[in-house]
């Protein structure tokens, strides 16, 4: 076999510029390959993160029922303390959580005495809030970066249309959930961006201050953000969490709890699915790319050396072994083509990142483009063009083989 | 018993609408170390002859029987491993492979057909060199070496794999005079030391007058067989 690899590699080197060329074509579509599934899952992971860490966290629990009614935030539908504790229980038996957030959540209005507008609030505990959703603080814009009781942290939407400074005194107002209505006065602790830009209307206060507007007496929680130690665990953990939770049954016999990811609760779920569709397409041309490319130069080959087949096969050469040299030659090229690329692509990645070149999402500016490639997308690449390089010589490959000694041997 | 064994070969080649009879019910034989030629015009069934006795074709019909095997009967995978085994072939063209070395060229009969183990492969492609004269070239490649080398080489690679016959459509067709007779000298040699029978097909002179035996060919038909220097024949 190693024989057939030197007789092969030295026919590839008898034509240099046409291997050469073809080499490179498939050489730039790994490299653009490549770099583009960094650059794109650098875009991915940085928006992800920025979605996560800064407001969604990687999963969270809510009663059923509760998110397909999230815009109007409905009391109703709250965790009971009951509920949370055995949450909380069963959270703490799963290390790969790294922390939790539970949530109170509520529209209301929201006044600085001279305008009204509404609100959504989220009632957090301070400490468990930032250890769940990182990126919290350097959301706060103006004022100090915590949230204290009596105090709100408002939406930049709020606070520039009705003109409230940091101190400030604001009143929130809550309809209860037996009906009534209540409300409280609030320092203006800080101003707090959205994610994704400026049409957010959520605020947040201290836990206990919202079950105060709310007047709850005891204990209830609209949903329960969590951040895991590590990402890529997300769908273990979240069907371990899911299925440690489904046993608790309501009356109805109905599970209670909800395990979501932070897939199927943010709309941007939609625009990381597009980049994963734009790669595959991307893959799909590389594949075209190299198939185009191997098939045409050892059609030419074959064409080409048609008496030297007739020699090869008259002195006693095996189909076989006729099929497995352009064969190998098809592979050759594929395997140096993928090599090129992967090593043009480790190197533009390189530069990328000593370029930190930056870009903007949503209000968040100055975020470096950081790509990387991994192990896993090199060997996938590779394998691809490799395995689409010998599906491509096979035709040619199959019909040197298939060659009549005696009608090879008469061609000019 | 004959080497080749031939019983009413004919070869009917159809081109489109047309039938052409290369070859007309040949009936020959041709015993084992044998050195001996076919001669005819063009288009007499030469190539045709060679072609079938060489496992390269099939015959349309008759019987065409080489080292007792009836090689009508062969797959195309049997028929090169026959040819790979038993026969050996020298062409008017050299067709040595480009990307080999002279070496590699007489080599590649004993390492991609025959298997054969390294140091005995290499003492016999650096013993045939030698007896061919082409030890001093081994490392070059044929583009760098002179016809007359080439077809030496090509000797040498037909020579290699110890076939009982050796097939050689027009081997001097494309070398001067002086050439022609040192490589004919060469074959002569090799059928005398180890007693390989030799086939040719040409029309030239040089080696109807150093065979044992000529076969005369006209219009597919066997017209004709003529004794020289007193060579076997059947």
């Amino acid at each position: 076999m190693l024989k057939l690899f030197k007789i092969a590699l030295r026919n590839l080197s008898r034509y240099k510029r046409r291997t050469l060329l073809t080499s490179s074509l498939i050489a730039i579509g790994v490299m653009f390959v490549l770099v583009f599934i960094a650059a794109s899952g650098s875009f991915k992971y940085i928006m992800i993160g920025q979605i996560t860490d800064s407001m969604l966290g990687h999963l969270q629990v809510h009663k059923r029922g509760y998110v397909a009614s999230i815009d109007s935030l409905p009391l109703t539908l709250n965790l009971s303390a009951k509920a949370v504790e055995k949450l909380e229980k069963a959270m703490e038996a799963i290390p790969e959580i790294e922390a939790y957030s539970p949530r109170v959540k509520f529209g209301g209005m929201f006044s600085n005495f001279i305008e009204t507008t509404n609100i959504r609030v989220n009632g957090v505990y301070p400490k468990q809030e930032i250890a769940t959703v990182p990126l919290f603080l350097s959301r706060i814009k103006q004022g100090e970066k915590t949230i204290k009781k009596g105090e709100i942290l408002i939406p930049e939407l709020l606070a520039n249309g009705l003109k409230i400074k940091v101190g400030d005194t604001v009143v929130v107002i809550a309809t209860n959930r037996d009906g009534s209505v209540n409300g409280k006065q609030f320092v203006v602790g800080g101003i707090i961006e959205s994610v994704t830009g400026p049409g957010g209307r959520d605020g947040y206060m201290h836990i206990k201050d919202a079950l105060e507007v709310l007047r709850l007496e005891e204990m209830e929680i609209s949903e329960v953000a969590i951040r895991l130690k590590d990402f890529s665990k997300l769908n273990a953990v979240s069907n371990r969490l899911d299925e440690m939770m489904s046993k608790e049954l309501n009356k109805q016999g109905q599970p209670v709890f909800d395990v979501r990811t932070w897939e199927k609760l943010s709309p941007f779920y939609n625009v990381a699915r597009m980049i994963d569709v734009m790669t595959f397409f991307i893959k799909l041309m590389l594949i075209a790319i190299v198939l185009v490319s191997i098939m045409n130069v050892m059609i030419m080959a074959v064409f080409e050396r048609v008496r030297e087949i007739g020699t090869i096969s008259a002195i006693g050469t095996k189909p076989k072994k006729i099929l497995n040299l352009f064969l190998i030659e098809g592979f050759s090229l594929g395997v140096f083509g993928a090599v090129v690329g992967n090593i043009l692509a480790i190197v533009i990645v390189f530069l990328i990142n000593l370029l930190k070149i930056t870009f903007n999402f949503g209000r968040q500016s100055g975020l470096v483009l950081s790509p990387s490639l991994n192990t896993g997308d090199i060997l996938w690449i590779s394998a691809i063009v490799i395995i689409v390089s010998v599906v491509a010589a096979l035709q040619p490959a199959f019909k040197a083989s298939k060659m009549e000694p005696v009608e090879a041997l008469r061609h000019i | 018993m004959s080497l080749v064994n031939a019983e009413n070969l004919t070869k009917v080649y159809r081109m489109g609408e047309i039938e052409v009879e290369a070859l007309k019910s040949v009936s020959f034989r041709i015993e084992p170390a044998s050195f001996i030629s076919f001669i005819g015009p063009s288009g007499s069934g030469k190539t045709t002859l060679l072609n079938l006795i060489g496992c390269l074709d099939k015959p349309t019909s008759g019987t065409l029987k080489v080292a007792d095997v009836n090689t009508s009967d062969l797959t195309r995978k049997e028929a090169a491993e026959f040819r790979g085994e038993n026969l050996g072939f020298i062409f008017q063209d050299f067709n040595l492979i480009p990307v080999l070395t002279v070496y590699e060229n007489v080599e590649y009969p004993l390492l991609i057909v025959q298997n054969v183990p390294a140091e005995e492969r290499k003492s016999q492609v650096i013993s045939l060199l030698k007896t061919v004269g082409v030890i001093d070239q081994k490392n070059k490649f044929p583009d760098q070496i002179s016809g007359g080398q080439k077809q030496r080489v090509a000797v040498a690679r037909a020579l290699v794999s110890n076939p009982r016959l050796v097939l050689a459509d027009e081997p001097t067709a494309n070398l001067d005079s002086k050439t022609a007779f040192m490589v004919i000298d060469i074959m002569r040699q090799m059928k005398e030391e180890f007693g390989v029978t030799f086939i040719f097909s040409t029309h030239d002179p040089k080696i109807v007058s150093e065979v044992e035996a000529v076969y005369t060919l006209q219009d597919g038909m066997l017209i004709g067989r003529s004794q020289e220097k007193g060579g076997r024949h059947a």
